[in-house]
């Protein structure tokens, strides 16, 4: 167990994966000579050399389909999106081309490539470099989408999607890159996909978050006392129903905090799925807290409100909890929007 | 019996060393479209399907000169390209009529073909997305070592697709060895190429990346052949990417909706006067490495056998539902 950064933790993952397996690759836009816009690949051109540690030109279309095609025929290449929202040029790489290879080759053809992008506000990015986005991926069969939430899951989560027989697209919230926590690596610290973790316990409510909204709940469940359970969902697809479950089994309560618009959400899936399968269980209408329907704002103070935040998660759990009623978001409240 | 009826990929692959046999399979591909349009105009076949007749000197001639260990990956127009490779007419014609035989187990289609086994990557239905595919296969066979080549084969559509421009600039710039074969038909889809691109010789545009660019008459199956060896050549020696524009026509339309009713008066009767199985069988005879006679019982006994493969593939079960729930992930 070591103490770092998030940003680290990943480059930690990679070197390990690439040390334990010559087939895994880095490529995308300034990862070797630079060591990552993020700082997420410092020190791997220097061990592993400019075949293994590859800048791209800026043409993720043409990149991520080096990386299907190197999956193709046996690598295991992982390739760095900058910002998520570059991604959009690569989708069908990604969604229509690595994600059927499986299904198109009668099971034949294994595409064990892993895309990481940097995604989430919070940072002062402005809006085309702020989204989540996530929802661009989820409702894809043949692509596992997993988002890390500190430095431990940063590291295994990687690991695993590198492991992974198919292709893993791994989010990465990057305002959380430089967020230091305890890391355990090696074999140890691999997290499976589509393994959720109970980072808190509690009895009233189970409270589902992903990525930076982790922090956000975990901060308001301890503000708020005993009783909020905090779930980190980690993975996207395929989500661990399992975990969700049995929690709202115990507290017949649920409410999802997701940082991407409402419209859409990946909670709306948890949510629809919790209600039809312990519809008994629950004690109170299970909802969301999320971000508006709007794009990221730029100004500091707008750009806090967008994504829930504690006093917010605080605000809205304590009033589900005393009235069994779903609270209105903040911008109903203040009346800014409806 | 004919290569038609050989289950064989192996076989079927390695015979092209063959010139008579070389024509067999052109031979074969045309009679296989003319088959499939047949069975989809009696309405036996689901959805869509692209033709290739037409374009059967650049099939066969990439075959001949790749290895079963290379890589190809090529459009939705690939049926020819499937067989060329050694893919059997049974498993390509199962496909195409959804049965759960086919090579992709019924679940793929006409647009969807592939076979690890002959180096075919799942068919690209999307324009132009397989050349950064092929650039990163040949990416990983530089980062191995190892001599093999990954080989694209793209309309002249494609070249108007970013894919085009990055894939070739990140294969130039990192001297992958790839080969870019444009299959310049002269329609992308529904559209004439003047219509949709400034110049009519693409292989220019090699020039913009700094790697040869290289013109072949597709009609022409020595040729294209020739032009290909060089290709895969300098790629197999580490020598970096080759883009070859193989001048070809499509006899039919971009699909089966398609009676490009577009194409001027004339301009199909032209290309015809070139068909690429005239040329080669004409060769064939003058190099009197077959008799009129050979070659007429050959293209009888191909009609025959394909024939029968596709009375018995017609008659071959349908995929259970189950089938649709495999292969999206692997297996736990």
């Amino acid at each position: 167990m070591a103490r770092m950064r998030v940003r680290q933790a990943i480059a930690a993952a990679l070197a390990d994966a690439m040390r334990e397996d010559g087939s895994v690759l880095l490529f995308g836009e300034d990862v070797a000579a630079a060591e990552g816009p993020f700082k997420t690949s410092e020190g791997l051109l220097a061990e592993f050399g400019p075949l293994r540690v590859r800048d791209t030109p800026i043409s993720e279309m043409g990149f991520v389909g080096a990386a299907v095609g190197a999956a193709a025929v046996g690598m295991r290449p992982v390739v760095e999106i900058m910002f998520m929202e570059f991604l959009g040029v690569a989708l069908d790489q990604l969604v229509t081309e690595a994600a059927k290879f499986r299904y198109l080759s009668n099971g034949r053809v294994s595409v064990p490539l892993v895309v990481r992008a940097s995604i989430g506000s919070g940072l002062g990015f402005g809006t085309q470099h702020s989204q989540t986005l996530e929802n661009w991926l989820t409702a894809t069969p043949g692509l596992k989408v997993a988002v890390p939430s500190d430095a431990q899951t940063a590291y295994g989560l990687l690991r695993a999607a590198i492991r992974d027989p198919d292709p893993v697209a791994i989010l990465e919230p990057r305002a959380l890159y430089a967020e230091r926590g305890e890391c355990v690596t090696g074999e140890e610290g691999i997290v499976p996909l589509g393994t959720a973790r109970v980072v808190r316990e509690g009895d009233a409510v189970t409270v589902v978050a992903l990525g930076q909204t982790v922090r956000a709940a975990v901060s308001a469940a301890e503000r708020l006392g005993t009783g909020v359970e905090v779930i980190d969902l980690s993975t996207l697809v395929p989500w661990d129903r399992d975990t969700v479950l049995a929690s709202v089994a115990r507290t017949g309560r649920l409410v999802v905090v997701e940082e991407s618009p409402s419209s859409g959400g990946w909670g709306s899936e948890v949510v629809s799925a919790v209600t039809a399968a312990a519809f008994r269980a629950l004690q109170a209408p299970p909802f969301r807290i999320t971000a508006p329907d709007v794009p990221v704002p730029y100004n500091r103070g707008l750009e806090a409100r967008f994504s829930p935040s504690v006093d917010e998660v605080e605000y809205q759990l304590k009033t589900y909890l005393d009235t069994g009623e779903v609270p209105d978001p903040w911008w109903r409240r203040e009346g800014v929007a409806a | 019996m004919t290569l038609v009826r050989s289950n064989d990929p192996e076989r079927r692959r390695a015979a092209l060393a063959d010139p008579v046999a070389r024509y067999e399979r052109m031979y074969e591909i045309r009679r296989f479209e003319d088959r499939v349009n047949d069975l989809f105009a009696r309405g036996a076949i689901h959805g869509t399907t692209h033709l290739c007749a037409g374009q059967e000197a650049l099939d066969v001639s990439l075959a001949l000169e790749l290895r079963p260990t290379d890589t190809v990956s090529a459009t939705y127009r690939g049926h020819g390209i499937a067989l060329a490779l050694g893919m059997t007419v049974h498993s390509v014609l199962a496909e195409i009529m959804g049965k759960a035989d086919g090579c992709t187990g019924g679940v793929g289609g006409s647009m969807h073909l592939s076979d690890p086994d002959v180096g075919l990557l799942p068919t690209f239905a999307i324009v132009g997305a397989g050349l950064p595919v092929a650039a990163g296969a040949a990416l990983a066979y530089q980062t191995r070592g190892e001599d093999h080549v990954a080989v694209c084969v793209f309309g002249d559509g494609a070249a108007n697709i970013g894919a085009f421009h990055e894939a070739l600039n990140l294969a130039a710039v990192w001297k992958l060895p790839v080969v870019f074969v444009c299959d310049n038909n002269v329609y992308a889809e529904y559209s004439r190429i003047d219509l949709t691109t400034p110049l009519s010789d693409l292989h220019r545009r090699a020039g913009s990346y700094d790697i040869p660019g290289v013109p072949v008459d597709g009609m022409d199956v020595t040729a294209t052949r020739a032009v290909l060896a060089e290709a895969v050549a300098r790629a197999r020696a580490g020598e970096g990417p080759t883009l070859v524009e193989a001048k070809t026509y499509r006899f039919a339309g971009h699909s089966r909706a398609d009676q490009a009713t577009y194409r001027p008066a004339g301009e199909l009767e032209r290309w015809r006067e070139r068909d690429p199985l005239t040329l080669a069988r004409a060769e064939l005879l003058a190099a009197g490495a077959a008799s009129e006679d050979d070659l007429t019982a050959l293209e009888k006994a191909v009609g025959e056998d394909l024939d029968a493969v596709a009375d018995a593939v017609a008659a071959l079960p349908d995929p259970e539902p189950a089938a649709m729930f495999r292969n999206v992930w692997a297996a736990a």
